[in-house]
């Protein structure tokens, strides 16, 4: 049987080694117990480690252009990039 | 932080200028332990009394309250006058209890609750000032109770409430971790969220959200401004040391979780409430919005 797991990582620009500034893991196999706020320091320093380590790349984030009137506000985090692990579970 | 709670003082221009960029300042152990043990008494006895929103931060809480001796302790209310100037109104108040493992059993639960996800607080607010929260922690906060979490400069950014949930962890977050009588003053913007009591006992806090009723400019002490603080500096490419607090550094600080492009942005964004505060559209810091605002009738 196999479940999935998903790491997203929010990375300081729109390149894949920029450094990791955010993080969410969430675990397909319900092993682990994550939630917010429980880990002060990143999994990975930037996305291409985690590339590295096996994880693969599912999605990143569109770079959008900024709408008049709008332009030096800002929002959510930029550049969201989410990997998937497939795992056996017994 | 560290200030008498006995002494009626109104915020520094340096201090007013961190919580524009950072979006909080934390004054630890400021409330005496009488004030926050009747606080507990009460809040665990009688509960704490409702108040209808917009009713005068002076009206809100009954003589002898302990509620009514925080808001009325001199050093907080020189802390208020300088953020939201008289006569501020309660916009809400709310009382926080995460149960630690001895009552968590006694209702029967096992697990320990997870934290709350990322938040700020209220809904999408645009406007050009700030309500401001103080959150009351009236007995000492481990680290294994879960305190507050939040994150440095994250109050300008315009999200809507729980919408950010999705991320679990930011770099430069923080946890509340303080002695009894500690008192986090949050902009409305701040991001945060409560954290997993992990420990025995149940983790207490109130919070209070405040609204001002006046325009809030130049509210603080502004003793420490100078004609300095206006001059233009050389900016990125510097031969010296620069001296300690400037406002100029104060305003541009950065924080380990922005991007490359919007931590420029949110310089940017400060810039422009301090200028609101100090009611001077011409207030610039490292040329941030000069550059931008030309001709200067374009003022952003």
């Amino acid at each position: 049987m196999q479940r999935q797991n998903v790491l997203v990582l929010y990375l300081g620009d729109s390149a894949l080694d920029s450094p990791v500034i955010a993080w969410s893991y969430w675990d397909g196999t319900g092993t682990e117990r994550r939630m917010a706020g429980d880990q002060d320091e990143p999994p990975y320093p930037n996305g291409l480690a985690a590339l590295r380590d096996g994880w693969r790349l599912l999605q990143t984030s569109q770079l959008m252009p900024h709408y008049p009137g709008t332009e030096t506000q800002t929002s959510y985090l930029k550049y969201e990039f989410m990997f998937e692990q497939i795992v056996e579970v017994p | 932080m560290n200030v008498d709670a006995k002494t009626y003082r109104k915020l520094s221009t340096n201090e007013m200028a961190k919580f524009v960029a950072r979006g909080y300042l934390m004054f630890e152990g400021l409330t005496p332990p009488e004030l926050t043990e009747q606080y507990l008494t009460e809040s665990t006895g009688a509960g704490v009394a409702e108040v209808p929103a917009g009713t005068p931060l002076s009206a809100a809480y009954a003589p002898g309250t302990a509620l009514r001796g925080l808001v009325d302790t001199p050093a907080i209310r020189g802390i208020l006058d300088s953020l939201v100037g008289a006569d501020p109104v309660v916009d809400h108040h709310f009382v926080h209890l995460t149960l630690g493992r001895e009552q968590r059993e006694a209702f029967g639960m096992k697990d320990t609750f997870p934290s709350q996800h990322w938040h700020q607080d209220s809904t999408i607010d645009t406007r050009a000032g700030f309500d401001v929260q103080i959150m009351w922690y009236p007995h000492e906060v481990t680290l294994e109770m879960g305190g507050t979490r939040y994150l440095p400069g994250s109050h300008l950014r315009v999200v809507s409430e729980a919408a950010i949930g999705r991320y679990q962890n930011i770099r430069g977050q923080r946890h509340v971790v303080c002695p009894a009588g500690s008192l986090l003053v949050l902009h409305h913007g701040m991001w945060h969220g409560g954290g997993s009591n992990r420990s025995e006992t149940t983790r207490h806090m109130i919070k209070i959200r405040i609204h001002p009723t006046v325009a809030q400019q130049q509210l603080w002490d502004l003793s420490d401004f100078s004609e300095a603080d206006r001059k233009q500096r050389a900016i990125f490419w510097q031969l010296a040391a620069r001296p300690e607090g400037d406002l100029h550094d104060i305003l541009c600080e950065y924080q380990p979780w922005y991007e490359a492009d919007t931590g420029r942005l949110e310089f940017v964004n400060r810039i422009r409430l301090f200028r609101y505060l100090l009611g001077d559209d011409t207030f610039d810091a490292d040329y941030w919005l000069t550059r931008l605002e030309f001709p200067p009738e374009k003022r952003l």
